[in-house]
């Protein structure tokens, strides 16, 4: 994304102090009592109906893609988790990322830019398995479908999350902020 | 694996998506699954609690609520852990995860390969693209490494939640 188009998006999705307040006491999570919106408003002296129409809002703009009970994926047993990054012929890499998001164990699907000569890869994919020959086998069925467009591919594992705010994984120990 | 049961799974399938904004959501979800507003709220404060679910709320898209992109840097091993605790204390980092290339380590092992290995990836968020890049400046300075910058040009995601196949996880 240019620089401009994201300054354009910031002004037309119009979030003012109010909103980037409930964004920023409602990123982490919800308070789980019947009343939410009027709990995140207190603290910003904000009634709940306040709360509740600029989510709405934001739910509309795309500020906000979705209001959900989040899983740990870790818990429930998907510790493979590879970012697969692919060099995609440019003519065909929209198409194809359109078609590889929509493939089940993908969750994300991003085109990024490449940075040449040491970072050639244009196509983000994250894949999510139990194991890691499970990611390795979607991402050869990944490959077998890029088919010509692909030069090379390369899939990064994680093997430590160093830090992931908003979300409490485990008792792994977090280094000190 | 955490322990599980029927209404576990139907509140967490039910709720990836799409709870309600009206006044009682919890309310609304209860009625939706048959039990009281008190046992949605008992039970997704367990499963908060036991960290099956990470939590509920709002799941922002960063592009539009700011500015933010994806950002490496190849670091020795041995400073692995001062580099992450730098890149961690700098504001706006909100994801940073090592990650490790295998089939590279074996090629490099072999001397085929050459280039940089970036290993630790984060994400770096700002009010807007101005502090975005004076935030990834700062951090370059600090860390005396260049960084790579990988902002989204377009995300494919439906972004649908992600669908849990109960059936292959086991269980009840």
């Amino acid at each position: 994304m240019s620089v401009s188009t994201s300054l354009f998006e910031a002004a037309a999705n119009g979030l003012d102090e109010r909103d980037r307040a409930i964004v920023l006491a409602t990123q982490a999570g919800l308070p789980l009592v019947p009343d939410p919106w009027g709990a995140v408003g207190g603290p910003l002296g904000m009634a709940a109906d306040e709360v509740r129409v600029r989510m709405q809002r934001m739910v509309e703009t795309g500020v906000i893609r979705r209001i959900a009970a989040v899983p740990n994926h870790y818990r429930l047993g998907y510790v493979a988790n590879g970012m697969s990054v692919w060099d995609v012929d440019d003519a065909h890499v929209e198409r194809l990322g359109r078609e590889i998001a929509a493939v089940p164990g993908v969750s994300h699907c991003y085109r990024r830019p490449r940075h040449l000569p040491e970072w050639p890869y244009n196509l983000f994919v994250m894949l999510h398995g139990h194991e890691r020959q499970e990611v390795e086998r979607q991402a050869e069925a990944l490959r077998e479908r890029l088919g010509d467009a692909c030069r090379d591919h390369r899939i990064l594992y994680s093997s430590r999350i160093l830090k992931k705010t908003g979300l409490r994984l485990g008792r792994r120990p977090v280094p000190p902020r | 694996m955490a322990e599980l049961d029927a209404l576990d799974r139907r509140l967490i399938d039910a709720f990836q998506r799409d709870l309600p904004l009206c006044t009682r959501p919890f309310a609304a979800m209860a009625e939706r699954l048959g039990v009281s507003e008190a046992e949605v709220l008992e039970r997704l404060q367990t499963l908060q609690q036991g960290e099956v679910l990470s939590r509920v709320g709002p799941v922002f898209d960063h592009a539009r609520a700011g500015a933010s992109l994806l950002a490496a840097v190849a670091v020795p091993e041995a400073e692995c852990d001062t580099v992450a605790a730098a890149i961690n204390r700098s504001p706006g980092v909100n994801h940073n995860y090592a990650r490790e290339d295998l089939a590279r380590e074996d090629l490099a092992r072999d001397g085929q390969v050459s280039g940089i290995d970036y290993n630790l990836w984060f994400v770096m968020t700002a009010a807007d693209e101005v502090q975005l890049e004076a935030r990834l400046e700062a951090l370059e300075e600090e860390l005396e490494r260049p960084l790579l910058r990988l902002p989204m040009v377009e995300g494919y995601h439906i972004d649908l939640g992600f669908p849990i196949p109960w059936a292959e996880l086991g269980g009840p």
